[in-house]
């Protein structure tokens, strides 16, 4: 393994930039520039829009990206012995199905936990929560 | 120990933390799915609707204003236009109103043709139903499928009418002299067209075919189940708090339709099933136009055996004046419930014309089905409603 | 012939025939599409341009969007706003520099290939969330948060999958993985019988990877990022001209890059049973093109047949089927591994 076995992809990515490049140019020899503000205007089904996008977005996946990020560490574990499988051995597949069984109770516990769950019933279960006034409690 | 209630107090505390504010988003009223210009202006938090206000009016074109200043005959005229989907069956409700008014006798003839006509439009209507829907839920092929069926609807209006979606067929004291006719008080009036029952049997058998194709393809899939089952549940109580009618009233449990409740034209002649269904979720209403697709082919094949000859027309003054009096004249449109309250000074133009329609009735339920649910829910339901915005603005 | 041995020669050649093969295979697969969904919708499609059965429709549509205006709508990270689609176009023609055409046809024979690969073409969320966030458009944002939770969710198993061909292979390179499905795999008689890994045992992974594949796509019924029926289009609402181009591209450019990969790991490549030495380096790329066709079309085809699925819906798919489905694939070919 050598750094040189990387050149290729360093040289497709110049290739791509000079394709963008080319592409950008062309579009701007052949493109027509009459910017006016009405058509600057962001899109909004027709309606001056009546605020900017707001600057925190409630990111309801948040869990769903640290989830990711655990199990991407993870897998690459996995790859470290799926190439050379062989000469651990038995011992290897031990320690594996170890750490694979460790893998599925973590899925396993945050399924039970609700963290895979965006149903409907439990949003609204939690906004009563929220009405009802518990705040105090779980604060 | 962890209680289902310290999941969710755990929960709350998070959400607290990371408070943000609702956004407020304009869906429509140049949307790919809101039929035309009707204008959601929706609070979302993240993927969820916590509020929603429609705006209408976009479409608003005065019929009621303009009519105040058009006689009867050229009303007939503005009201097809009102939910063009189904152009003829607004004309009936209309039409039978003013004849009410005057006092007019219509053929028997001339009834049954304006049913199977209602009919047909109401096939046409579910038709672009059956297309649209599923392309709001993001399937693309539907939409081919059906309007290619309804093409087949529309050339036998066309037929008849003249017009594929604005037909303006109906006269008071009967239906127009089809092609060539004249005026009727001169010179005898022709018949419908040569061969029409017979192809519009042929096309009723079609029509059973692409129903249960339509089954098959969009009603059996998984994933159209996973879209519609469950979602936007309307509760029959609710369904009539809000004043829903038609197939929308009927999905919800409540098996109430004009043509059996208040029979009109000819519909007690005729041997039918009310579509009706009892969950009220969006998959219900789905399932529920397409039955009534296959009743009205029940309904058209039934009038084609029982439709008696005779003429088309009543004898009716050439100059059309109503008396003073007021009158409310409903019929069961596609939709559902249609409705005319016509007042009458006496003259030849009605001193007031209210228009009950039925989508502007259907969509007030909007608002409260909407609140706290998801993005694509939004879409869904509002399809599942089947309304037409013409319809909503008048 | 000094010439043609030359290094520098060979590769520039190389890469330039991939960059080929990636632009002029997106149109062709631009043009399957429009004919095959409207064939499947009992319509004819484009008719006119070019002559015959409007071969150059795809063409005639570039050109057109090259004159278009370029837009940027006011308020938007114009920097941020400018770079997201060639982001999104760079990590999918990065993907096929390691993608082999041939035992000598592949742009760089990586040991750690199919690492690489996964590493890159997850580059694209980047590009879409660059592409959503900058637009100043409540739709984008929506769309392109869509597209990061999709993408993300749908990482893993497809990941998983390849972790289980890996197993298989003993090797994370490309070429050794092709190589490897045509090893013996047993023996009757004198007869050697090798076979593509979707035969040996990979077919539930294979499934795997071929769903979180089209959910890397954003196509039906994963299309949420851009469901217009909801979003208008999403985070490419605002994109018009050049950037919308490229995006349009990209998008048809991954399709390939995905089916190639899919058919590289599972469907043997571009090798030819039985087939030996240098001449499978001139018949290897149809091979694998043809494997490719077939998955290309096997995609539009799921396109135009079906509805779209919720963004819970396809999280709970991805968490509750996928990834336990993907880890029951890996223990098994771990054990069947290192048993036999």
């Amino acid at each position: 393994m050598e750094l040189s076995d990387y050149l290729p992809i360093a040289l497709m990515t110049l290739l791509g930039i000079g394709f963008a490049v080319a592409s950008i140019l062309v579009s701007k020899l052949l493109a027509p520039s009459n910017p006016t503000p009405e058509k600057l205007a962001p899109y909004e089904c027709g309606i001056v829009p009546l605020q900017d996008p707001v600057e925190r977005f409630p990111v309801k996946f948040y869990l769903v990206a640290m989830l990711f990020v655990i199990f991407d560490v993870e897998i690459i574990f996995l790859f470290v012995w799926a190439v050379s499988y062989k000469e651990f051995g038995w011992a290897g597949l031990g320690a594996v199905v170890v750490f694979m069984l460790m893998l599925i109770e973590t899925l396993a516990y945050v399924w039970k936990r609700g963290a895979l769950e965006w149903n409907v019933a439990r949003r609204q279960r939690y906004r009563r929560i929220v009405a009802e006034g518990h705040l105090e409690e779980a604060a | 120990m962890t209680t289902p209630e310290m999941i969710h107090r755990s929960e709350t505390a998070v959400s607290i933390e990371l408070q943000t504010p609702d956004m407020t988003l304009n869906i429509g009223p140049q949307h790919p799915s809101t039929h035309g210009v009707l204008r959601l202006v929706a609070n979302i938090d993240g993927e969820r609707v916590t509020d929603v206000e429609p705006v209408i009016g976009y479409m608003h074109r005065g019929y009621e204003k303009l009519s105040e200043v058009r006689t009867y005959a050229q009303i007939t005229a503005l009201v097809n236009r009102i939910d063009w989907v189904s152009g003829f069956a607004n004309e009936v409700p209309f039409i039978a109103g003013v004849e009410k008014l005057m006092g007019v006798e219509v053929p028997e003839r001339a009834q049954w043709i304006r049913l199977i006509l209602s009919e047909l439009a109401r096939i046409s209507s579910h038709l672009v139903f059956m297309s649209s829907y599923p392309l709001e839920l993001g399937a693309t092929t539907p939409l081919m499928h059906s309007l290619r069926e309804r093409e087949y609807i529309l050339e036998l209006i066309e037929e008849v009418t003249g017009g594929r979606f604005h037909p303006n067929f109906n006269r008071v004291g009967g239906v127009k002299p089809a092609y060539g006719g004249g005026s009727t008080t001169k010179k005898q009036s022709m018949d419908l067209p040569e061969g029409f029952f017979q192809r519009t049997a042929d096309a009723m058998d079609r029509m059973d075919v692409i129903c249960d194709d339509i089954d098959q393809l969009v009603t059996g899939n998984e994933l159209i189940k996973m879209r519609t089952v469950g979602v936007g549940v309307i509760p029959g109580s609710k369904a009539l708090e809000y004043g829903l009618t038609g197939p929308n009233l009927r999905a919800s449990g409540v098996a109430y339709d004009l043509r059996k409740a208040d029979p009109y034209l000819t519909y007690d002649q005729v041997d039918f099933d009310v579509a009706w269904r009892p969950e009220g979720d969006c998959y219900d209403r789905y399932v529920v136009r397409l039955e009534e697709i296959r009743q009205s082919a029940r309904i058209v094949r039934q009038a084609i055996d029982k439709i008696p000859s005779g003429p088309l027309q009543a004898k009716v003054p050439r100059v059309l004046k109503a008396p003073k009096g007021q009158v409310y004249s409903r019929a069961e449109n596609p939709k559902g419930e249609f409705g005319y309250f016509i007042v009458s000074e006496g003259g030849k133009i009605p001193y007031r014309l209210k228009i009950r329609s039925t989508s502007f009735s259907n969509l007030s339920i909007l608002p409260w089905i909407l609140k706290g649910q998801l993005v694509p829910d939004l879409v869904a339901i509002m399809g599942s409603l089947d309304f037409v915005l013409g319809d909503v603005d008048r | 012939m000094e010439f043609v041995d030359n290094f520098w020669f060979q590769l520039v050649l190389k890469l330039a025939g991939i960059l080929g093969v990636v632009l002029t295979g997106a149109l062709v697969v631009i043009y399957a599409e429009l004919k095959i969904g409207s064939h499947m919708q009992t319509r004819i499609g484009p008719y006119y341009a070019g002559g015959r059965w409007g071969w150059a429709q795809p063409l005639a549509d570039g050109l057109k969007f090259l004159q278009k205006e370029d837009l940027s709508p006011t308020g938007s990270d114009r920097t941020v706003y400018g770079f997201a689609p060639y982001v999104v176009m760079m990590a999918t023609i990065a993907v096929f520099v390691v993608v082999p055409f041939g035992p000598d046809m592949v742009g760089a024979n990586l040991d750690l290939g199919a690492f690489y690969l996964l590493a890159i073409s997850s580059l694209s969320v980047l590009g879409v969330l660059m592409a959503g966030w900058s637009s100043a458009n409540k739709y984008s944002l929506i769309g392109g948060l869509r597209a990061a939770a999709q993408l993300i969710a749908y990482e893993l198993p497809l990941v998983l999958a390849v972790v289980a061909v890996v197993i298989q292979a003993g090797t994370m390179s490309l070429n050794g993985i092709v190589d490897a499905q045509q090893q013996t795999w047993f023996t009757i008689g004198s007869f050697n019988i090798s076979a593509p890994f979707i035969i040996q045992g990979q077919i539930l992974g294979f499934a795997i990877f071929m769903i979180a594949a089209v959910a890397e796509l954003s196509r039906i019924p994963f299309d949420m990022p851009i469901a217009e029926s909801e979003l208008t289009m999403g985070y490419l609402t605002e994109y018009s001209g050049i950037r919308f181009t490229m995006f349009f591209l990209g998008e048809y450019a991954s399709m390939i890059s995905l089916s190639a990969i899919a058919a590289t790991l599972y469907l043997g490549g571009y090798a030819v049973p039985g087939v030996h030495g240098n001449i499978v380096n001139l018949l290897g790329p149809g091979v694998l093109l043809t494997k490719v066709a077939i998955l290309v079309f096997v995609i539009i085809w799921i396109r135009w047949t079906w509805p779209r699925l919720r963004e819970d819906q396809l999280q709970t798919l991805a968490w509750t089927w996928l990834i336990p489905l993907a880890l029951l694939n890996i223990a098994i070919v771990s054990i069947f591994k290192v048993v036999f």
